[in-house]
């Protein structure tokens, strides 16, 4: 057995064992959130969650939302400038921590 | 072998099976219509595109006849409810009946459409090495709906599909059929595009990717165009063993059944048309052709156009195989694009 399976991704809906209750009003915000046109087109949102699933390095997420980008119409250069945007956002916010380092560096030098 | 027990035929059951998914859901498909007659006149193309349901190929030699062509002509005469030619390949502008064909069924006052692939107009036939590049003024002069296949507004997936250098060369084919006043509304010249996925995954919604492809198109290469058309990719033949060969035959069929809609099921094409093969069989559709599915009446006999009968063929039970899962899925798939 191994980690992230790509199979396993059909089994999404087994969060409800258990904690069914929850799992359907997941299921519910969920479809909501991120399956239909809204203020954000379907496509603009599937651009969004394919940025996130990088950010947050998630396998099933990735496939799940190239896929979803594709059936939205988005073509290849939207997507890779949407990882884009993920990968400068954490470069970002790795560096303006740079700013905490400062301060405390300002703080202990005499 | 008289008095022999007959063969019988058990076929397997399967998950995909598509006239369960009509019976769980209580619907019926009749015949509607003989709106158009679709003819497919030869398997030969100047192209080898990965995701082609005939596997056409400039290998391929099978043609229609003479005899099948005319007889294909005297049943548009015959029958004024057939009120469209919808001529489609292989290229065929490659059958060396194509002119002709058009231009009597022009005569005969019908529609006619062009399932023109682009780059045989530079391409040129794949075998004699005949010129194809007169095709947008012979297409101008008869007044050809033309349909054109352009799986994307970008080379990347145009070229994956339909091989390299094929978008470049669509391009300029289109050009040239713009000079000629197609795509432009004034004229009345139509050309429609056609877009199918590159892979196993449905279309993207018609009418937003129509934009897409008029803005892109427009601006980058200052080309227009009347509709586009979105196309699901049936799993059959080519297509399948790519599937198959790539382990994602099952994940497709799962995706086409749980996306099934019975509207776009309502608007499937095999209710208004038949398709003709080369050798003159009848069939509910070219995917069925492809698969050697003959239309059969209500006798279980098959039809072809040496004994066609138009009230004969609207009372047949159209003929349906789990590929029939691609024409239902999301927003409906026919040659004609979305159906719901």
């Amino acid at each position: 057995m191994n980690y992230y399976e790509s199979e396993d991704l059909k089994k999404f809906g087994q969060i409800g064992e258990h904690a069914k209750p929850l799992a359907d009003d997941f299921f519910k915000y969920y479809g909501n959130a991120t399956g239909t046109d809204g203020a954000l087109t379907k496509r603009e949102k599937a651009l969004i969650a394919l940025a996130v699933s990088h950010a947050l390095k998630c396998p099933y997420c990735i496939d799940a939302y190239t896929t979803q980008c594709l059936e939205t119409g988005a073509n290849p250069e939207q997507m890779m400038e949407a990882v884009h945007v993920a990968a400068a956002m954490q470069a970002g916010i790795t560096l303006v921590h740079s700013v905490q380092m400062q301060n405390h560096l300002k703080k202990l030098v005499l | 072998m008289s008095g022999a027990a007959p063969v019988r035929v058990v076929r397997r059951r399967s998950k995909h099976d598509f006239e369960d998914e009509l019976r769980r859901r209580g619907i019926v498909l009749p015949p509607l219509a003989v709106e158009t007659l679709q003819v497919n006149i030869t398997k030969m193309c100047n192209q080898v595109c990965r995701h082609c349901h005939v596997d056409a190929s400039p290998a391929r030699t099978e043609a229609m006849s003479p005899a099948v062509l005319e007889r294909c002509l005297e049943i548009l005469a015959a029958n004024p409810r057939i009120a469209k030619l919808d001529i489609t390949g292989g290229a065929p502008e490659l059958h060396p009946g194509f002119d002709a064909l058009v231009e009597r069924a022009r005569a005969l006052g019908k529609h006619v459409i062009a399932r023109h692939n682009l780059t045989v107009q530079l391409d040129g036939h794949p075998v004699t090495r005949e010129s194809k590049e007169y095709l947008p003024a012979f297409f101008a002069q008869h007044r050809v709906e033309v349909i054109s296949s352009l799986p994307y507004y970008q080379a990347f997936f145009t070229d994956a599909q339909r091989g390299a250098g094929v978008f470049g060369k669509s391009i300029e084919a289109m050009r040239r059929l713009n000079a000629v006043g197609y795509g432009r509304d004034e004229s009345g010249l139509v050309l429609n595009l056609v877009y199918n996925p590159v892979g196993p995954y449905l279309p993207a919604p018609q009418a937003s990717l129509e934009a897409d492809y008029k803005k892109s198109l427009k601006e980058n290469f200052g080309l227009v165009f009347n509709s586009l058309y979105t196309i699901t990719n049936m799993p059959i033949n080519r297509f399948k063993l790519h599937l198959e060969k790539s382990g994602q035959y099952e994940a497709y069929m799962d995706k086409l059944l749980a996306a099934f809609n019975p509207v776009a099921a309502a608007g499937v094409m095999c209710r208004s048309l038949v398709s003709v093969g080369h050798d003159g069989r009848i069939h509910d559709c070219d995917f069925n052709q492809m698969l050697a599915m003959d239309a059969l009446d209500r006798r279980g006999r098959p039809l072809t156009i040496f004994d066609f009968d138009l009230e004969r063929a609207l009372g047949r039970d159209i003929r349906f195989d789990s590929h029939c899962l691609g024409c239902t899925a999301g927003a409906g798939s026919s040659c004609g694009g979305t159906t719901a």
